[in-house]
């Protein structure tokens, strides 16, 4: 059986498949003023994600996979090229779960539905099937700085999907955490992913995590970022991050990306 | 089944980071917290003694804790403190009030808007270093001996540390706050009401009880230096009352009594205030 594909991600053919949850078409974004220094940040970056769909994108750092995030969540805007998000909106997780320290974690769920105009009465139930969503249930009343790392990302993801976005943008979320904690909360996500049928974009540096969690991989070369080889992931999920397979795949592009990287000690 | 045995290892890293609580009694917790300041003032009325006993100054000029202690409860009895108390409380406490009101805004303003910021930020932080007492000639002679006077001192006084505590706290509040905030959908007020003020609330009350300590003493000075029956009878007055008497004990007596407001409203107000604003962050631990 074959693992992967190093094909492009299947572009929906026009008419018959929806719109991607995510269409970039060629986006180049750049701090340096016109004709002045260095090379973009992100250079002609096409990239779709259908609906429902999950990729992951990594790089060595300075590949701009943050700015890539920021532009899809509209928090920036490209210097050149179309950026397209389902719904207008994306949710944005952190590596910090930046949890508002003031609110315990239910309020901190509420918050993201107040602000998008839900009615009180209607909130604190809302939330509590959120946090029952992420298991967290019984932590509704606790004050976020008692919570673990990994409760803490929960509560996030909560929040996140407070958002009811149809995209939910991550930012190398459980870098932070340990093994173990990782290992569950990557089992949660991918729960969750089929549950809720929203799509992801996955950034990470950690070539297994991507390979375990994502149906495309992205990997962005560096100075410029460019998308540099993308592959489809066809391991069945539910899928470990120690299995045989995607330990395979994974050595595959870490290749890539150990060449990717080593073409920049030669300039 | 890979997914149920996920489900036990989260419930199980779960209750392992239940945190561990260790009650503390009353009775610990007011051994820590009264045993040492009233072993501090006992400590101070020790050498205080000591230094009246070794007759280095006549005691009228250096009266003994007992005296004053004799001079206090005469002039609380006689009641004439009192009235001086309460109205130097509420002259007090009517500026502060009016310094928040206008310090706030100006903070907020301040903290968030760079043009405004170089051009007052410097400003504020010079006002704050300037002594208030040197406010009170040129509050006199424009207002007066009247209210306005004094309250035109406690406001220079209190107003820019109220406003550079908010600009402080402001500072502080992580830049991914307002991120976060954002994605959330928070725009303009609501990012200030949901993130902003609530991010920056620790530097706020720092600043709030910086400028009630700010208002506190240049009101004491504004008294001590306008005098007019249109100001009635402060704590400064009496000080000053007590200075054109010559009676050292009421004039400690007078200070004592500022002293006791001063702390009164840091233990009643800032204080548990404080402390609730640091709790609920997490950033001190849950007794203290």
């Amino acid at each position: 059986m074959s693992i992967a594909s190093s094909t492009a991600p299947p572009v929906p053919a026009a008419g018959t498949a929806p719109d991607p949850a995510v269409h970039l078409r060629g986006v180049t974004k750049s701090y340096a003023r016109a004709g002045t220094g260095g090379p973009p940040v992100l250079e002609d970056i096409d990239l779709a994600v259908p609906p429902g769909g999950f990729t992951c994108v990594i790089g060595a750092s300075g590949c701009g996979k943050s700015t890539l995030l920021s532009l899809i969540a509209g928090l920036d805007r490209p210097s050149s090229g179309r950026v397209d998000v389902a719904g207008g909106h994306a949710a944005l997780m952190f590596q910090d779960a930046a949890l508002f320290p003031w609110l315990t974690a239910g309020r901190n769920v509420e918050l993201a539905l107040r602000l998008r105009g839900v009615r009180r009465a209607e909130r604190r139930e809302r939330a509590e099937r959120l946090l029952a969503l992420v298991r967290l249930d019984g932590a509704r009343d606790r004050p976020v700085h008692q919570l673990s790392g990994g409760m803490r990302q929960r509560v996030a993801l909560a929040r996140a999907l407070a958002q009811e976005s149809k995209v939910l943008l991550m930012d190398e979320p459980f870098a932070a955490l340990d093994a173990i904690t990782r290992d569950v909360l990557h089992d949660e996500l991918i729960r969750l992913w089929q549950e809720t049928g929203c799509a992801v974009v996955f950034v990470t540096h950690n070539v297994r995590e991507a390979v375990r969690l994502g149906r495309h991989v992205v990997l962005l070369s560096s100075r410029p970022g460019r998308i540099a080889a993308e592959w489809t992931v066809e391991i069945p999920q539910p899928r470990r991050i120690e299995d045989a397979a995607v330990a395979e795949l994974a050595v595959e592009i870490t290749e890539h990306l150990r060449e990717e990287i080593s073409r920049h000690a030669r300039r | 089944m890979p997914a149920a045995d996920s489900d036990l290892v989260e419930a199980g890293l779960d209750a392992l980071d239940a945190p561990a609580r260790r009650p503390v009694g009353a009775l610990v917790r007011l051994r820590r917290s009264v045993l040492p300041p009233l072993l501090a003032v006992a400590l101070v009325l020790v050498l205080w003694e000591a230094v009246v006993l070794a007759r280095w100054e006549p005691d009228w000029v250096l009266p003994g804790p007992a005296e004053v202690w004799q001079s206090m409860l005469g002039a609380l009895r006689q009641g004439e403190v009192w009235p001086s108390v309460g109205q130097s409380v509420l002259h007090g406490l009517l500026g502060f009030v009016a310094s928040v009101l206008i310090g706030t805004p100006l903070g907020l303003l301040v903290g968030r808007l760079r043009p405004l910021r170089v051009a007052v930020g410097p400003v504020l932080a010079g006002l704050q270093n300037l002594p208030s007492v040197a406010w009170v000639p040129p509050a006199i002679m424009f207002f007066g001996v009247t209210p306005a006077a004094l309250y035109c001192v406690v406001l220079l006084g209190a107003v820019p540390s109220i406003a550079l505590g908010l600009v402080s706290g402001l500072d502080q509040v992580p830049p991914l706050f307002l991120l976060v905030g954002r994605n959330l959908g928070a725009r303009r007020l609501a990012s200030v009401r949901h993130v902003l003020l609530p991010a920056a609330l620790a530097g706020y009350v720092g600043g709030l009880k910086q400028g009630w300590a700010f208002a506190w003493r240049s009101l004491m000075a504004a008294e001590i230096i306008a005098v007019s029956p249109a100001l009635g009878h402060g704590l400064g007055r009496l000080l000053k009352q007590a200075q054109d008497a010559g009676d050292m004990g009421l004039a400690f007596c007078a200070i004592i009594l500022i002293l006791c407001v001063g702390v009164m409203v840091n233990l009643l107000v800032f204080a548990p205030l404080e402390r609730r604003v640091l709790r609920s962050r997490g950033l001190s631990g849950p007794d203290t």
